[in-house]
């Protein structure tokens, strides 16, 4: 078994296909899947100019793993010349000057960018439904949410459109999506992915990361998107692991941390069952797995939903109708621009974001909010670093249910919320997750989510993978058999 | 020294005012805090700004190193803790220039903190002055409300441009000590070569919080702010208006509010801009997009391995080492530039070999020299530079030009007079002294012989006149010395003229 790209870099290589004809394939995919709405903006003359040269480079010889594969980003990462619209009103007509690094990263790796994927507007939300182009869908069950915030980049992948997409996370917006739509989602270690070009939500907590279908596919894209970038003050100076060359490490010895705080009254029991019943396999693998306490882990849904906010409602002040984005008609006064154009240019759940940071963030409230959530997050960040004394990754699901129908909490945000208690940890403490396919409740996927410690990301893709190697869970589609 | 905090005699009786100030000095980094953009004044607008500068959706600020050296050299010059670690915080707002909605600044963590600065007043006291904080932050853009009919513009030029906020506590009494802390502050930031001190495209201006209390009482009383005043006169005015204003409102029984005024520079007044209920809420927060900013000791010793003697340090030498008289030694050190010329004329006077026979003799051997050429920088070249407008490093006469003519009104080739008219040469592009002094021939003549025989020309010339002078009209001396000099075209050397001259007209009368 090999990996989609490392299949589809093999045919480019042996001339049985081109970059055009991928790019065209999966273009055609995409007008097949359009029901799905997984993705915002389509650029078929640029992606076609894109697998052009892509097929000159290919020609050339010695390319790049990535060299002619077709993707979609989420449309969060600024594109140059192609607008990007962080699933907003405010910004659906803004085009960017300029790429976002993973962009520029990605491109010049040879990958060749269909267009714009769907998602919760800014990247607040766990099941796509906060877009203002509408939900995506997810592929497995129409009637069912795909997730989010990255939903459009999970369903455009489960759906077979393209081998990988790119996404961000900064409570799980990358796993979450991956577990309910049954593909493979990488979060790396904060710092790791630059965030130049990525529109910024939580600034503490978002992070660049990839939707494929499995760990190796994973591999691939982290190893050109990763590294230093001078552009961003938080990107960390450090070499970059292969990737790739350690996914063949065997899992014998490798201790698995089982917390079972991940296993609360929350987590359906069809989700409990198949996740226990991957990390037997783990176990089978040579893995041994050790029971961790995680103490402060019911604390990190408060503390997630202080902080975020409380950057965000900063972070989206710059939207304000002066410069770009949307404006009001015939603004009154410079408070009627302001009031109208935000009015406006944002939904609900944003709204609510940026209401309750600013209420976190205000004099007299910030010691009882803001701070106290950030001595919450050195508890939790100490949890895992006790926990990592004794294991080597911990395990446990990705999510408490499998994908929920659409409209099924729509009006209720703190159930929504609630959905995130497995995955916000790992931003609070910026440490790298994957959520890999783990087996099937009620038909619907579910996702075991493995975590490393910083910088371990060598070791959570060969996990992964080793898991991969004796597990077809990862190639299941919808519709159809393994 | 320092003087205590009493309440000196000022025109408000009782009345003791309290003043602190915040400064705003522009550093001049070439590129801007957070962004590669130009920082010059005066492009086209929206020329010099980054997609970072703009605010554009997913761009990144990355700090300016070269902002935080001048910060540092400027904690060093005032003695203050440099922060091994500062933080940026996010001073968050909605004004149509401010393109984040937020600033970025220092809150909790500035990179200055607990400095002092000896002041000198006018009135000849020195008052030590406390720097509670300096910290980083960047200027906003300008809004422009003359530009478009009903519309306002935006220029986003500035945006981004560093500035370094000097924070003293409330320790100024009047505003000739407000004002002289500030001069000395912007001498300072200009010696230390961190802000061009160009108070008209306002690289530094000023905030004042200005309270008042009865003499005696410790506990202060309610301030207001004045905001933005970018003049030394207009900082002194506005004081000086808002002490009156809240004194006369205390004795009329009326209670001051705490507000934001603005100076009014028509009228010389303040006026309110927003009261204390109308104070924005900043919701400072650290800023997740910078993590703290690290300066290592090897850092700070090498920002102290580049710091230049410091004005104080400069002005004191120029006292006790060279003589001068205070007056000078401070003028002379308001701008590192004329001390800088100043002292580079001294040493080619000094290379010279030349020794100044007539001037007071100083400590040491080069104390004429010094006061010949502090009288001559501080006199005949700043007049020169103030008539064509010019500043001392574009000076027309090199220091090195004005030693050589210096040296020769030392070892007596020239007077001091003539000197005058051969700077003045020097000024127009004449050539350097010794050119000058030959083409025109101004060697002074100091042969007793030629002298001798213009004078007795003149004693012939003049029968009255040197009969009056012998019947005791002793004012017609300078009439002899006139005559001797128009013969001599202003040759003669000065001192043996005039004792020549006494010779030849002979004792006086008794009267």
């Amino acid at each position: 078994m090999t990996s989609a790209i490392a299949q589809l870099a093999a045919s480019l290589r042996a001339r049985r296909n081109s970059a055009l004809d991928l790019a065209r394939q999966a273009l055609a995919r995409a007008r097949e899947h359009a029901a799905l709405n997984a993705t915002i903006t389509v650029d078929e003359g640029a992606a076609l100019a894109a697998a052009e040269r892509a097929d000159l480079t290919l020609a050339g010889g010695d390319t790049p793993a990535l060299c002619g594969i077709p993707l979609v980003h989420k449309d969060i990462f600024c594109t140059n010349g192609m607008r990007t619209t962080c699933g907003s009103r405010m910004l659906e007509g803004f085009v960017p000057p300029y790429d976002a690094t993973v962009v520029e990263r990605l491109a010049g790796a040879g990958a060749v960018t269909l267009g714009k994927a769907n998602m919760d507007e800014f990247a607040m939300g766990s099941s796509n439904e906060n877009s203002f182009f509408g939900p995506a869908l997810n592929p497995w069950d129409l009637t069912r949410v795909p997730g989010g915030s990255s939903g459009g980049s999970a369903a455009a992948v489960a759906a077979g459109i393209v081998p990988f997409a790119t996404g961000t996370d900064t409570g799980g917006s990358i796993r979450q999506p991956a577990a309910f739509c049954g593909i493979t989602g990488l979060k790396p270690t904060y710092g790791r992915v630059s965030r130049w070009g990525m529109v910024a939500f939580a600034s503490s907590l978002d992070c660049g990361g990839v939707l494929a279908r499995g760990a190796e596919d994973c591999a691939h894209v982290l190893a050109a998107i990763a590294g230093h970038d001078p552009r961003d003050a938080t990107s960390m100076d450090r070499p970059v692991d292969d990737y790739v060359g350690v996914l063949s490490t065997s899992l014998k010895g490798i201790r698995i941390g089982v917390a079972r705080e991940y296993f609360g009254g929350g987590v359906e029991e069809g989700v409990g069952t198949t996740v226990r019943a991957a990390l037997a396999e783990l176990e089978k693998l040579g893995a041994l797995l050790v029971d961790i306490a995680l103490p402060h882990a019911d604390l990190a849904i408060p503390a997630y939903y202080v902080i975020a906010p409380a950057e965000a409602s900063s972070n989206l002040s710059r939207y304000d109708g002066v410069r770009y984005g949307h404006r009001c008609s015939a603004p009154q006064s410079l408070e009627d621009l302001y009031m109208r154009s935000r009015a406006e240019g944002f939904g609900a759940e944003v709204k609510r974001r940026i209401l309750v940071g600013t209420y976190a963030l205000s004099a007299g409230y910030f010691d009882a909010y803001y701070l106290r959530a950030q001595r919450v997050r050195r508890l939790i960040a100490n949890d895992f670093t006790e926990a990592f004394r004794q294991v080597d990754l911990i395990a446990g699901p990705t999510a408490p249910t499998v994908a929920f129908k659409l409209g099924e909490k729509a009006n209720d945000p703190l159930a929504m919320y609630a959905a995130d208690v497995n995955t916000v940890a790992v931003n609070l403490a910026g440490l790298p997750a994957i959520s890999i396919p783990a087996g099937f409740s009620e038909g619907m996927p579910v996702g075991l989510q493995l975590i490393a410690p910083a910088f371990a990301e060598a070791r959570l893709l060969a996990a992964a993978h080793q898991f991969q190697q004796h597990t077809d869970w990862h190639l299941h589609v919808p519709g159809g058999a393994a | 020294m320092t003087m205590p905090h009493s309440s000196h005699p000022t025109s408000h009786g009782s009345w003791q005012a309290v003043i602190g100030l915040e400064i705003h000095a522009q550093l001049n980094a070439a590129s801007k805090l957070f962004s590669g953009a130009s920082t010059a004044y005066g492009a086209e607008p929206n020329t010099h700004a980054s997609v970072i500068d703009v605010a554009l959706p997913g761009t990144l600020p990355v700090p300016n190193r070269a902002a935080l050296h001048k910060a540092i050299r400027f904690g060093l010059a005032v003695g203050a803790q440099i922060a091994r670690q500062s933080v940026f915080a996010r001073k968050n707002y909605f004004y149509p220039d401010l393109p984040k909605g937020y600033q970025i600044s220092q809150y909790e963590l500035p990179v200055v903190s607990a400095g002092r600065l000896a002041v000198r007043v006018e009135d000849g006291r020195t008052i030590d002055v406390e720097i509670q904080r300096a910290h980083l932050e960047e200027d906003a853009g300008k809004s422009v409300h003359d530009a478009f009919h009903a519309a306002t513009a935006i220029d986003l030029n500035r945006s981004g441009t560093p500035l370094l906020e000097i924070v003293s506590a409330p320790v100024l009494h009047s505003p000739a000590e407000a004002v002289a802390y500030m001069r000395t502050v912007h001498t300072l930031v200009r010696w230390l070569d961190i802000c061009d001190g160009n108070m008209q495209e306002g690289s530094f201006r000023c905030d004042a919080n200005v309270s008042v209390r009865r003499a005696g009482e410790t506990k202060l009383g309610t301030r207001a702010e004045i905001k933005n005043v970018n003049s030394f006169r207009f900082v002194e005015k506005a004081i000086e208006y808002e002490i009156e204003r809240q004194v006369r409102a205390l004795e009329n029984g009326e209670a001051i509010v705490q507000e934001t005024r603005l100076y009014d520079a028509a009228h010389h007044r303040t006026r309110s801009m927003r009261g204390k209920e109308d104070a924005h809420d900043y919701r400072y927060f650290p800023d997740p997009d910078l993590p703290p900013l690290s300066v290592s000791s090897a850092d700070i010793a090498a920002i102290e391995a580049g710091m230049p003697e410091l004005p104080a340090a400069r002005r004191a030498r120029y006292e006790s080492a060279l003589g001068l008289p205070e007056a000078d030694a401070a003028q002379l050190c308001s701008d590192r530039a004329t001390a800088d010329y100043f002292e580079a004329t001294l040493a080619a006077l000094a290379a010279h070999g030349a020794e100044h026979a007539s001037g007071a003799q100083g400590r040491e051997g080069s104390g004429s020299n010094a006061k010949l050429a502090a009288n001559w920088v501080l006199g005949e070249l700043a007049a020169a530079l103030n008539e064509a407008t010019v500043h001392i490093e574009a000076s027309h006469v090199s220091a090195a030009q004005l030693a050589q003519l210096l040296a020769r009104v030392g070892d007596g080739t020239i007077s001091g007079k003539i000197a005058k008219d051969v700077f003045a040469a020097m000024w127009a592009g004449e050539g350097d002294a010794d050119t000058i002094i030959a083409a025109r021939g101004l060697r002074q003549i100091s042969d007793s012989g030629a002298l001798a025989a213009a004078i007795d020309a003149i004693l012939a010339e003049f029968p009255k006149q040197l009969a009056d002078y012998r019947a005791g009209n002793d004012k017609l001396l300078q009439f002899f010395v006139g005559q001797a000099m128009k013969r001599t075209k202003g040759q003669a050397n000065p001192q043996q003229l005039n004792a020549l001259l006494r010779e030849r007209l002979g004792p006086m009368a008794e009267v």
